[in-house]
């Protein structure tokens, strides 16, 4: 298991506190907290990560009201879907490309290569702050077109899922470097699984818009 | 020095300024009275608001020079303005929803009592913790606001629905007091959610050993699954309240439809549609109430079987059922809309599954009755105000069962039966069950006693006087009394009604004065009260093997294990009424006070533990 591999490969910083049980290095076996009867005890990375999927599940409950206003009031009669830009496409392949570091660098730091992680953090970084200027230029050429929020219920909702997403991405490069400073285990796990879920949403908020 | 005193040390020792610990605080305690405390500021307020409404229904269109003194912009020669009535409508509802009951019961008990009863020293995550707090007050800042802007606070009710709450020229609260009101709301739901978010993680992972889910006192299963129920509710009113941010302010038509005239002026916009929002409004709402309730449902769980001094009857099921209550919370929310044009197959849907909420609903009631038989039951003010509970949420849950059917709601819509059915069961019931927490963990929160005597006259005047105020509302809303009007005056059909309104009125007011009772009691005991002792109640739950009230850290040396079910009380044989979750098995309880750290294995496994953990 990753989290098993994790033990034996974390520096030493990775067995910080998550949070208010996880005051001190404490061997799984005589651990504080989360005994429950079920053997092992934890970790911090543990608790970080059910603490984002906890997160996830939100962001994923303000998408899918938002995408099921989308479906509904797609039906109006004066919906009139607006040509959106191709440069779009290209962003797409910026934000896959810098899912991908960050997994390679993933991947790098699980088996103790320190300094890979540091490099694939700061690709991924990169390459996501590229996304986000990306898709602010889509913005400037659609308004440059004439497509404002208000022209048609097509592009107020291009305009609302981009910004809320960037905004949700915007966080995400906060964790990146989150992640670059501390280097331990569930920062980087942390960070990394937003930043995955980040790239799987806008492909799903992408399909919707391009092709619903 | 050892390991294990320098291991106390880390978590009690250490001064910090008064910043860091009372007002900048990380400590889920500090954060939970924090909750509490802004929470009774705005219940005040948003009381204070329902009066303005009582005075206006019962004597309409009568000058009240004092307050017309008080408030010139709300009650100009002091007769109130329509705005400033249905600003008042609108702000209670909000406030006492959101501000007071939700920021309560999951702020303020959930924050406190979790870590306590789970055996954690904190939560999770604590700084996120002291954010999600910190983002409370300028929420309250934010919406308190919205009352000395142009226009006044929202006046579209606590719904908002569009086109009332979307465009701003459509009345006077429909302005600037519209926008305060959802930014305030959007910074709300931020804190919500990163409660939610650390309540479940905490839960989920930092249980004391020996502490499985079936094991958690029903307060935590309640608190658990009211987090869940956040999580998945709450961004989608975030959602709803940042488009209809948009059509106010950025000119889009996600809720305004075509063809819209106000006054004389058309309305550019075009192709929305304002039922988007009650679904999206609702599907949130009706999970809300259920925020508000399960809760309280989880609390007087346990005060009732400690003071009843008997198991609860049927733990198991009272899981299975909240877990039931909070799923089928989420298929229910048509049955607000059933006025709105819905086809009758899918009302009938609707009516189903709110039909079926009853069910389990009964399965506690009945539990909680089963609970009481044949108990030597202990009259504390808590008891008292759960057994108020008991008979508030039966109250509003029967009409709820009438409101459920479509051709009943059609008939009852927007009346004063639904405004009795919803200050039932979820308004009083829930504040009921909020005063019966206070007075059971006030010892615990400030190591002193409430005054008993208080308790009770503030329950003997509250129980009455709630009645009082609310059942007559069922026979108003059954002869027709609309909510939120400005002046029953103005309608024939509501002359005779007047006495009613008139007697619901003086029930409010007494209602209202009573709480008084409550703060004063409050306030003084936290100063003045007895030193309570580490478990006054006899009560089982690990909160009470901590010291009143628990230092940082709240376990010293070593966290408490579990050994047993949360309700262990008169086990036959015991020397004492009751075995404490941390109390090894095996071992009899010592006479006495039965407190204290438990013998024998424990403190073994607890040293172990500290040396592990400082070395």
């Amino acid at each position: 298991m990753a989290s098993r591999m994790l033990e034996k490969t974390r520096p030493p910083e990775a067995t910080l506190p998550a949070g208010g049980n996880g005051h001190a290095a404490v061997p799984p076996a005589f651990g504080d907290g989360g005994g429950s009867g079920w053997g092992a005890e934890p970790s911090p990375v543990a608790t970080a990560r059910v603490g984002l999927w906890t997160l996830l599940v939100a962001v994923t409950m303000l998408f899918v009201a938002f995408t099921a206003s989308y479906l509904s009031r797609r039906n109006a009669p004066d919906w009139t879907p607006v040509p959106l830009p191709g440069l779009l496409w290209v962003n797409t392949a910026v934000l896959a490309a810098s899912s991908a570091a960050l997994e390679w660098a993933r991947r790098a730091w699980r088996r103790g290569e320190g300094e890979r992680l540091r490099r694939g953090l700061a690709v991924a970084s990169g390459l996501g702050a590229l996304f986000l200027l990306g898709q602010i230029a889509a913005w400037r050429q659609l308004i440059d077109a004439g497509v404002f929020m208000r022209s048609s219920p097509h592009s107020a909702f291009f305009y609302l899922l981009t910004a809320v997403h960037g905004l949700h991405l915007l966080g995400g490069l906060g964790g990146l470097g989150y992640a670059l400073r501390r280097t331990d285990g569930p920062a980087v796990e942390g960070a990394a699984l937003y930043w995955h879920f980040l790239a799987g949403l806008w492909v799903y908020v992408f399909l919707i818009l391009f092709f619903i | 020095m050892d390991a294990a005193t320098a291991h106390a040390e880390a978590h009690t020792g250490h001064e910090l300024s008064f910043w860091r610990k009372y007002i900048f605080s990380t400590d889920h305690k500090i954060i939970g009275l924090q909750y509490a405390f802004t929470s009774m500021f705005m219940a005040v307020l948003g009381g204070l608001l329902a009066m303005f409404v009582r005075l206006q229904l019962a004597w309409p269109g009568r000058a009240w020079p004092i307050l017309g003194s008080l408030l010139p912009g709300g009650m100009p020669g002091g007769e109130m303005t329509p705005a400033f009535y249905l600003a008042s409508v609108t702000m209670h509802g909000t406030i006492m929803i959101f501000f007071v009951l939700t920021t309560l019961l999951t702020g303020g008990f959930g924050n406190f009592l979790i870590p306590l009863q789970i055996g954690a020293r904190d939560m999770a995550f604590p700084f996120l913790n002291a954010i999600s707090y910190w983002l409370y007050p300028p929420a309250v800042i934010v919406l308190l606001a919205s009352f000395f802007v142009a226009g006044g606070a929202a006046g579209g009710g606590w719904t908002a629905y569009p086109p009332l709450s979307a465009l701003p020229q459509a009345a006077p609260g429909s302005g600037m007091g519209q926008t305060l009101w959802l930014i305030s709301l959007a910074i709300l739901i931020v804190a919500f959610l990163l409660g939610s978010l650390n309540y479940i993680t905490t839960v989920l992972q930092l249980r004391a050993r020996g502490m499985s889910m079936l094991r958690l006192p029903l307060t935590i299963w309640g608190l658990f699954v009211t987090a869940v129920l956040s999580l998945l509710a709450f961004p989608v009113l975030l959602a709803a309240a940042i488009m209809l941010l948009f059509d106010r302010m950025g000119g889009t038509s996600f809720f305004v439809p075509a063809g819209l005239i106000v006054g004389t002026v058309p309305v550019d916009h075009a192709g929305g549609n304002p039922l988007l929002w009650q679904h999206l409004f609702w599907f949130l709402g009706h999970p809300e109430v259920y925020v508000l309730i399960l809760p309280p449902m989880g609390m007087v769980s346990d005060i009732l079987a400690n003071n009843a001094r008997k198991p609860i009857f049927g733990y198991r099921f009272m899981v299975a059922s909240i877990v039931a209550i909070a799923f089928l919370s989420f298929l229910v929310w048509g049955h607000h809309m059933y006025t709105s044009g819905m086809h009758p197959l899918l009302g009938t849907a609707f009516m189903t599954t709110t039909l079926i909420i009853a069910v389990p609903s009964a399965i506690k009631t009945f539990n909680w009755l089963a609970t009481l038989w044949r108990a030597k039951i202990r009259f504390t003010s808590a008891m008292l105000f759960t057994l108020g509970f008991l008979s508030l949420f039966v109250t509003g849950g029967l009409t709820g069962i009438m409101l459920g059917q479509p051709p009943v709601d059609i008939y009852l819509q927007d009346t004063f039966f639904v405004v009795a059915h919803f200050h039932f069961v979820m308004g009083l019931a829930a504040i009921f069950a909020a005063f019966a927490g206070t007075y059971f963990w006030f010892p615990k929160m400030f190591g002193r006693m409430m005054s008993e005597r208080l308790g009770k006259w503030h329950f003997w005047l509250s129980f009455p006087a709630a009645y009082l105020t609310f059942f007559p509302m069922h026979y108003a809303g059954m002869m027709g009394m609309m909510r939120r009007i400005y002046s029953p005056a103005l309608y024939a059909h509501l002359q005779g009604l007047q006495p009613i309104n008139i007697v619901v009125s003086i029930g409010a007011f007494i209602l209202f004065a009573a709480q008084f009772i409550f703060l004063v009691n409050f306030f003084r005991s936290a100063f003045r009260g007895p030193k309570a002792e580490t478990n006054p109640w006899g009560a089982t739950t690990l909160e009470w093997q901590a010291p009143s009230p628990p230092p940082h850290g709240n376990w010293g040396a070593h966290l408490p294990t579990v050994h047993r079910w949360a309700y262990e009380y008169s086990p036959p044989g015991a020397a004492e009424d009751f075995i404490p979750q941390s109390h090894p098995a095996g071992v009899p309880v010592p006479a006495g006070d039965g407190q204290g750290p438990a013998p024998g294995g424990d403190g073994v496994q607890g040293d172990e533990h500290a040396r592990g953990g400082r070395g």
